[in-house]
């Protein structure tokens, strides 16, 4: 499964590590819809540290599609919260 | 997947299928996305080139106030020094307000640094990739048959396409903090028209904009702070008052006050 963090790169991730990526995925949008913004960075930044720990970064002159694209590492709550809805990032 | 990732996914593939819809003859996809993807790169270059054009105006603006900190702070002595703490004052609350200005564009400058480097590593990745499909495509052109090829176009031109997008929402982010910091950077240049006094003598006399506004924030512990370890160094400590002379009569005293 590759995953892009957007502005950053790919990654590559074992099929394993999804369940992992879909609960960390899962309490960001919780936090963007409940609209407190208290946790939202920590959490972001959790689910943007297991890619790039678990994944492998996929080389430049590689030309795969990715299965999953985040937003940048920078985004804001406001902008989460403008663009995050339903049911998430990543398909079940 | 309604989320942020899949909304940007369909902007991503949108630009993708965009780009393969073009012909239908393989080879000439093929030498259609290459030839787009190079004027892509082209476009990305112009709008690093454009970060870097409004980091250094900021840097321009940041050593300016600078210049405008340094001498604030010099008249102010000045005037402490010839008795006229009023004109003291006004000195340190510009300065005060320049300063507070300096770190914000600081901030700003240290921001589009930021973008600047984001920039430029996403170019280097699309450049690589560039070069990959132009490699690619060459060897796709060579061994696939018409309906083959197409398939392996679609999986090479994604991989680019996606890069290409990336790169495209990045700039974005850019082109919107620039356009953040235009306001800021139109009012520094205002605070730097009003700047420093030309000269001090005619401080005493009428109040503009700035000085209103600015004696909003004249009971600021900051500026007093400052003012009273400006006395200490100038030896005009509480047990030393300097004589009182009032800071138009001072500075004009031909009109001997009749305002």
């Amino acid at each position: 499964m590759i995953v892009r963090i957007s502005g950053e790169g790919q990654y590559e991730l074992a099929d394993d590590d999804r369940d992992r990526l879909n609960e960390l995925e899962r309490a960001v949008v919780a936090i963007v819809e409940s609209g407190e913004q208290a946790g939202f960075d920590a959490s972001y930044q959790a689910l943007l540290d297991f890619v790039r720990d678990a994944g492998a970064k996929v080389g430049d002159d590689e030309l795969e599609g990715s299965d999953v694209i985040l937003p940048p590492a920078d985004t804001t709550f406001a902008e989460a919260g403008r663009e995050f809805t339903g049911e998430g990032l990543i398909p079940e | 997947m309604a989320g942020l990732g899949g909304r940007m996914s369909t902007v991503v593939k949108a630009k993708v299928s965009k780009l393969l819809d073009r012909a239908e003859d393989p080879a000439e996809t093929l030498d259609y996305s290459y030839q787009k993807q190079v004027e892509q790169l082209q476009n990305v270059k112009k709008g690093i080139a454009d970060v870097v054009t409004a980091k250094k105006r900021l840097q321009m603006q940041e050593s300016t106030l600078q210049q405008s900190v340094v001498k604030l702070d010099t008249q102010a002595r000045q005037a402490l020094a010839a008795g006229q703490e009023d004109l003291a004052r006004a000195a340190l609350e510009r300065k005060n307000v320049a300063q507070t200005e300096l770190q914000s564009l600081d901030t700003q400058v240290n921001e589009l640094e930021a973008q600047q480097q984001k920039l430029t590593d996403s170019e280097q990745k699309l450049r690589a990739k560039i070069e990959a499909f132009r490699t690619k495509k060459e060897v796709i052109k060579a061994q696939y048959s018409a309906a083959e090829a197409q398939v392996r176009i679609s999986e090479a031109a994604t991989g680019v396409g996606e890069q290409m997008a990336d790169v495209g929402l990045a700039m974005q982010r850019a082109v919107d903090k620039t356009e953040n910091m235009r306001a800021r950077a139109d009012a520094v240049q205002e605070l730097e028209a009003a700047g420093t006094f030309d000269d001090i003598t005619q401080l005493g006399s009428g109040e503009d904009d700035i000085d209103r506004q600015l004696k909003q924030l004249s009971s600021q512990p900051a500026v007093d702070d400052e003012l009273a370890k400006m006395k200490g160094e100038l030896g005009q400590g509480e047990a030393a008052p300097a004589p009182q002379i009032a800071a138009g009569e001072a500075a004009k005293p031909d009109e001997g006050g009749a305002a």
